[in-house]
């Protein structure tokens, strides 16, 4: 009789033991110095908590009413924001996306597109509002001025990569029957790339319209300048209302926004 | 794709009349509500300001340069600050994704009825609510400094991992889960050797990605006093030191692209 068992043992993730150990223990210094030169104030903490709750329960009931008027200028506001700069965005973003493909571009060209994505990308849209309300005065025009700016960086990159993945044959096909530059992005390109083109906006509306909450707190104009007056006045019942009413109108235009893609596809 | 006759040959168009005239009609419409749109954005603008912006511009520009370079040595414990809050952040927050992605996902939650709405709600608050936000709500809990960014970011890739999450759950190959089922694995074990190993790939992408968002939001959480480089940032902007601001601009500006270069690099190495 064969007395051994048979057992089977999932196969370690990392197949070399060496690299194996080696990552845990750079992963446990690495832990380790953060908590070393993190300095963390207990202390505050502790006394933060009471504070803390007292916090959150300034928060209840929500206030609709008493600036129902600023919230739902505010919201507005924020609409027309996101709107006009998806808008302005994305129209600046195709010659970029175009110059940013490899397949198309000539190499000077798509060095000088990347450029522009990377220098779009890199700052947070808190960042350039600090700047562009420092240019162009407070209000919605600073804000959206932003959002088109960092629109650019967003979508460019998203779609100059589907420009790289079009089927080259498609578009040789319209290239064979001599046309011209236009003519050949317009019927060659356009068309394969024209579903992630409108998925791809349905998505960006959504993130500057969450985004223009916060360039508000900087001066950008928009709900994000409500809620900041909001705790700026210690009146948390008003600033919890808008953040509801921020987060419902996120899920409406989610819920609609994935609904359309379905629809589109 | 109609062909139209005109007099003595035949020309080709892309679309018949009657999609032509949907386009034009959205295109109208388009223009007509990016217009009004505009128009009430300009009539709360000043546009003095506007039109006199290139002179600012050049003005602070000219305030930048040249950069004050030895200003760099102090801002060394802020960088590090700042990828300690994105790295710690990313991690906390994706642990809290991994269960809230197993209940909203349609194939493993154990209730629609009750808890699948309750964490998509929880997924799509924390999306919804910006790190700069949270940030503002967790300095007044937990006091200003890097606890409150990491908290702050960790809230906020919850929601963004977890949706994605949810949705490689959603798609993971059914015939594999019944492949473990009919060993007579029981639900932990489907869990282990079914679905995780599926969706492993995902997570690891996600994880990754998520961390390069990060570097990015944990330059700003500073800006609300939630440590990092945007303490520095909000300061010297506060004191008009624009030379110094600069070298931060720039300092931000490395640290992207250089997270941006390790994510490629792990992500070559891994996938």
């Amino acid at each position: 009789m064969n007395d051994k068992k048979v057992f089977w043992k999932r196969k370690p993730l990392i197949k070399n033991r060496l690299l194996r150990i080696g990552l845990i223990l750079l992963i446990s210094t690495y832990l380790l110095s953060v908590f070393l030169t993190t300095e963390i104030d207990w202390q505050r903490i502790l006394e933060g908590i009471p504070r803390g709750k007292n916090f959150i329960f300034a928060f209840f009931p929500p206030d609709f009413i008493t600036r129902s008027d600023e919230i739902l200028a505010g919201i507005f506001e924020s609409l027309w924001m996101t709107i006009v700069a998806t808008i302005v965005g994305i129209l600046i973003s195709i010659p970029v996306s175009l110059g940013a493909a490899k397949n198309i571009a000539p190499k000077f060209v798509y060095f000088l597109s990347r450029g522009v994505i990377t220098l779009s990308r890199s700052f947070q849209e808190v960042i350039l509002a600090i700047f562009f309300v420092k240019l162009m005065g407070f209000g919605p025009f600073a804000g959206m001025v932003t959002l088109s700016l960092s629109t650019i960086g967003f979508f460019a990159k998203l779609l100059s990569e589907d420009i790289e993945d079009i089927n080259k044959s498609q578009a040789e096909a319209i290239k064979s029957t001599g046309s011209s530059w236009f003519q050949w992005v317009n019927y060659g390109v356009q068309p394969q790339v024209m579903p992630r083109f409108i998925g791809l906006s349905l998505y960006r509306l959504d993130i500057n319209f969450r985004e223009s909450a916060v360039i508000g707190i900087v001066g950008g104009g928009g709900i994000g300048s409500t809620l900041n007056t909001a705790f700026d006045r210690y009146e948390f019942e008003t600033a919890a209302a808008v953040l509801i009413v921020i987060i419902s109108i996120v899920m409406i235009v989610e819920y609609t926004s994935s609904h359309l893609r379905k629809l589109i596809k | 794709m109609p062909i139209i006759k005109q007099k003595d040959y035949k020309t080709w168009k892309k679309f018949d009349r009657k999609r032509d005239l949907q386009n034009w009609l959205c295109w109208f419409l388009g223009t007509l509500i990016f217009s009004f749109c505009f128009g009430l954005i300009s009539s709360k603008t000043i546009w003095f300001y506007v039109f006199d912006s290139h002179n600012e511009a050049l003005d602070l520009l000219g305030r930048m340069f040249p950069p004050e370079t030895n200003y760099f040595l102090t801002l060394i414990k802020p960088i590090w600050d700042t990828l300690n809050i994105a790295t710690i952040g990313t991690t906390i927050g994706t642990l809290i994704a991994i269960p809230l992605a197993f209940l909203s996902a349609n194939n493993t939650t154990p209730s629609k009825k009750f808890l699948r709405p309750l964490a998509l709600f929880c997924i799509v608050s924390s999306r919804s609510i910006n790190s700069v936000i949270w940030a503002l709500l967790l300095v007044a809990v937990v006091g200003p400094g890097v606890l409150a960014g990491i908290i702050a970011i960790g809230l906020r890739s919850i929601g963004f991992c977890g949706k994605l999450l949810y949705e490689a759950i959603e798609e993971i190959d059914e015939n594999q889960i019944e492949a473990i089922e009919a060993t007579g694995a029981n639900k932990a074990q489907i869990m282990t050797f079914g679905i995780v190993p599926q969706i492993l790939p995902a997570f690891t992408s996600i994880s990754i990605y998520r961390w390069d968002i990060n570097i990015r939001e944990a330059t700003v959480v500073g800006l609300v006093g939630a440590g990092g480089i945007g303490i520095e940032l909000d300061a010297q902007i506060g004191d008009l030191a624009w030379a110094k601001v600069s070298v931060i601009l720039l300092a931000i500006v490395v640290a992207v692209v250089f997270s941006e270069w390790i994510t490629a690099k792990i992500r070559r190495f891994i996938l």
